[in-house]
């Protein structure tokens, strides 16, 4: 991916390049391109004079920063207890069979990234299953193979 | 807008919005919170939208969106005022028929009423639902309300009013002198008294100080401060501005989780309405007061909770808890003091300044004082936000509001406080919930997530979930619990995996307590809880995992195997069809068979049989 130094520059501009904002700029960096691309990071290291190796601590110590590229969708499936006891953990399974690989991991087709949360707070209607910002309630095994239709590529895309 | 600058123009303001209230006109109120909206609340919007248009009653009825009614298991729902008719898990097509028959007709349309679970009891109006009945909804009662979007209804329900009386008529010692005399403590898990915390940082010897609404929501299965800030942003921003003039703050922050991006959203725009309406910014209401909030978001870290964690994470660090003291309160955020508070503490701040100390302190217990906010949910009927006062007892919560467990199981335990807590075994169900009682039963209050469990629910599997989500969010400054807690889920898993020893359950007990005394922040001194208090209720459940190896509640798959029932079993073929490894053989009409050899134990075939046909053993 062509990484815009302009676009990184914006982004540090708009938080009036202070140190303290360093989270902030790495979640609109992430906003921007899906994960974390090494020049964007080299970029704001240098411009907040922050050592490469404390923004890779930050961006490493919080779950929402990915340093490896996504997929173009991103299925987040919940794993907080009221999931986990409605049988979370057997859905990611599925995920994983379906789509043939673990949490964590994208599918080589750089279609699907998968991921779980700790809790996304909708405790009442799980197991819960988020893909691109969309939500889906009370999931069942079943009901994985036809939230995956849903956003897998049509023929002819 | 035009600012408002002082109490007059606030008065009259107040006075046209309560005019332009006064013909109230049908009213339908939409729960459109996160969990309405991912149950399909905003096609219920749209249908209502183009059926009004298409009625011409548009300006007959109004239409209002609203954060979340607290009644998530039966989302989308609605209620309609005047009378308030509750109508309940609704789809588009439902809405033509509201329209035509109750809105126009005054007719009750009776599939769409509540019924309850256990007397098959219909119900009409909101109120007279039992999972409302016995709340007392001090603070979500204005979720129904509030369009979050919209600071006039805020207005219309007593907003800014204790702002405005707190600003004109006390001191900022006398209005830490009515928190105290409250009761009020912190809402976020410890349970410090509030104006005690207050003074402290108003005392603090430097000028510059802040607040912080600690937004940081991680204990999985509670999310009440989302459904506040969500439905009714205003109530909390309120509560900061009258914190941060009785401790003296002129600027506070809102530290929101990363994974409630509705509560992003509406936090946001109220903050940006109230700039504009003049309750934040210079010179509030005319009262040479100045205060400024901003909003902060997490990244994902469970720590962040951790009020010294948190701070380093504004300050744009690894949320890495430090030692105390000093506290915030003498040293905080940039070196300065420092009050935080949680979400429902501060929501709960102009309700006590405009009904007074005295009214608050009557509800609740000796030592609790006021409303909790917990969210019922696990294996229950009547999942959702409930609102009760301190001291009621666990049996009216569950089973009273609660509706029971899910499908007619039995009980087993609740779970309370998050990764810090613990479960709450079958014997302790009449056990009034308050701070103390819960601490002495081997859990803690904490946010107030309550997550029940039935017989199918393993305890070994509970410990072991929590073992593994605290080693993964542990910070690792500690040795203790960045080991600790590593080498205390390996012995859990090892358990649940039938690779258990004698000797285990003592091991356990000694690591628990080694991570408690050694640990610097809550986190790592809680983090023993879930296996203390699993061990304290339920030690026979490891006890048959380590010597029988058999898991009772048939969770723990490397001890258990799935059967197909013969009397019960139709052969209709769709266990077959749903089974990844083709592990299942049999025929149209005839019994059908799990080869254990190929079975994953992927729980597919269970889901799908109609007839209760497999059992796990």
């Amino acid at each position: 991916m062509d990484i815009s130094t302009n676009k990184v520059n914006s982004i540090l501009e708009k938080y009036g390049i202070q140190k303290k904002a360093l989270i902030s700029i790495l979640q609109e960096i992430q906003a921007e391109y899906n994960y974390l691309p090494q020049e964007a990071l080299i970029r704001v290291s240098e411009a907040l004079n922050i050592p490469l190796i404390d923004i890779f601590g930050v961006a490493t110590f919080y779950k929402a920063f990915s340093l490896k590229p996504r997929g173009r969708h991103t299925i987040t499936v919940c794993l907080g207890t009221a999931c986990h006891v409605r049988g979370g953990p057997k859905i990611v399974e599925e995920f994983e069979r379906n789509l043939g690989i673990k949490v964590g991991e994208t599918t080589k087709d750089n279609e699907f990234s998968l991921e779980t949360v700790n809790c996304l707070g909708c405790c009442a209607i799980g197991p819960v299953v988020v893909v691109d910002g969309e939500y889906h309630a009370k999931t069942t095994i079943g009901k994985v193979k036809t939230i995956l239709k849903k956003y897998q590529k049509r023929k002819g895309e | 807008m035009k600012k408002i600058n002082n109490t007059s123009e606030f008065n009259d303001l107040k006075r046209k919005i309560e005019e332009s209230k006064s013909n109230q006109k049908t009213t339908i109120t939409i729960s459109s919170g996160t969990c309405g909206l991912a149950r399909g609340s905003n096609h219920i919007i749209k249908a209502f939208q183009e059926e009004l248009k298409k009625q011409r009653i548009e300006d007959k009825v109004e239409l209002k969106i609203t954060g979340c009614h607290g009644f998530c298991e039966v989302e989308p729902n609605i209620v309609i005022f005047p009378d308030e008719i509750f109508y309940q898990k609704l789809e588009p097509k439902d809405v033509k028929e509201i329209i035509s028959e109750t809105i126009l007709g005054h007719k009750i349309i009776d599939r769409l009423l509540y019924t309850d679970p256990q007397s098959n009891q219909k119900f009409i109006y909101k109120k007279e639902i039992p999972f409302y009945k016995k709340q007392k909804r001090l603070l979500l009662e204005n979720n129904l309300f509030v369009d979050p979007t919209e600071i006039e209804d805020f207005l219309a329900v007593e907003g800014y009013t204790a702002l405005n009386k707190v600003l004109t008529e006390l001191s900022p010692e006398q209005v830490i002198e009515i928190i105290k005399k409250s009761g009020l403590r912190g809402r976020g898990g410890a349970g410090f008294p509030t104006g005690r915390k207050w003074e402290i940082t108003r005392k603090a010897k430097i000028k510059e100080k802040y607040i912080i609404c600690n937004a940081d929501e991680g204990d999985p299965g509670a999310y009440m401060d989302r459904s506040l800030l969500e439905g009714n942003p205003h109530s909390v921003i309120e509560g900061m501005i009258i914190g941060a003039y009785a401790i003296g703050a002129s600027k506070g922050y809102i530290y929101v989780r990363d994974e409630y991006p509705l509560a992003v959203e509406n936090v946001t725009r109220a903050i940006q309405q109230a700039k504009e309406y003049g309750f934040l910014g210079e010179n509030i209401l005319g009262s040479n007061f100045d205060f400024d909030i901003e909003i902060y978001k997490g990244a994902g870290a469970f720590v962040c909770g951790e009020e010294t964690a948190l701070i380093g994470s504004i300050e744009g660090k690894r949320g890495v808890p430090r030692q105390r003291p000093p506290y915030p309160a003498q040293k905080g955020l940039f070196g300065k003091p420092t009050n935080i508070n949680n979400v429902e503490t501060w929501a709960n701040v102009p309700l006590i300044i405009n009904k007074g100390p005295e009214w608050y302190s009557k509800i609740g217990t000796n030592g609790s004082k006021g409303t909790k906010i917990f969210s019922l949910v696990g294996k229950i009927n009547n999942t959702g936000l409930v609102e009760v006062p301190m001291g009621m007892t666990l049996r009216e919560i569950i089973y009273e509001i609660g509706g029971g467990i899910l499908g007619g199981k039995e009980f087993k335990a609740v779970q309370t406080g998050g990764p810090s807590g613990g479960c709450i075994p079958k014997e302790l169900l009449d056990l009034p919930i308050d701070f103390e009682s819960l601490t002495e039963a081997g859990s803690i209050m904490g946010s107030g997530g309550m997550i029940v469990m039935d017989e199918n629910t393993c305890m070994v599997d509970v410990a072991k979930y929590f073992l593994n989500f605290l080693r993964e969010e542990s910070c690792g400054k500690c040795l203790s619990c960045r080991e600790g807690t590593q080498r205390m889920w390996e012995i859990v898993r090892d358990i649940s995996e039938g690779k258990g020893k004698e000797g285990d359950i003592e091991l356990l007990e000694e690591l628990a307590e080694a991570v408690k005394d050694a640990s610097m922040c809550g986190l790592g001194q809680t983090a023993a809880n879930p296996v203390l208090s699993t061990l304290r209720y339920f030690r026979d459940e490891y006890e048959a995992h380590i010597k029988e190896k058999k898991c009772p509640a048939g969770v723990c798959k490397d001890l258990i195997q799935y059967f197909i029932l013969e009397d019960k079993c139709t052969g209709c073929l769709a266990c077959i069809k749903v089974c990844p490894q083709e592990a299942i053989s049999g025929e149209l009409k005839k019994l059908h068979i799990i080869d254990q050899n190929k079975c994953i134990k992927c729980g597919a075939c269970v889901e799908a049989c109609r007839f209760d046909a497999i059992i796990i053993k």
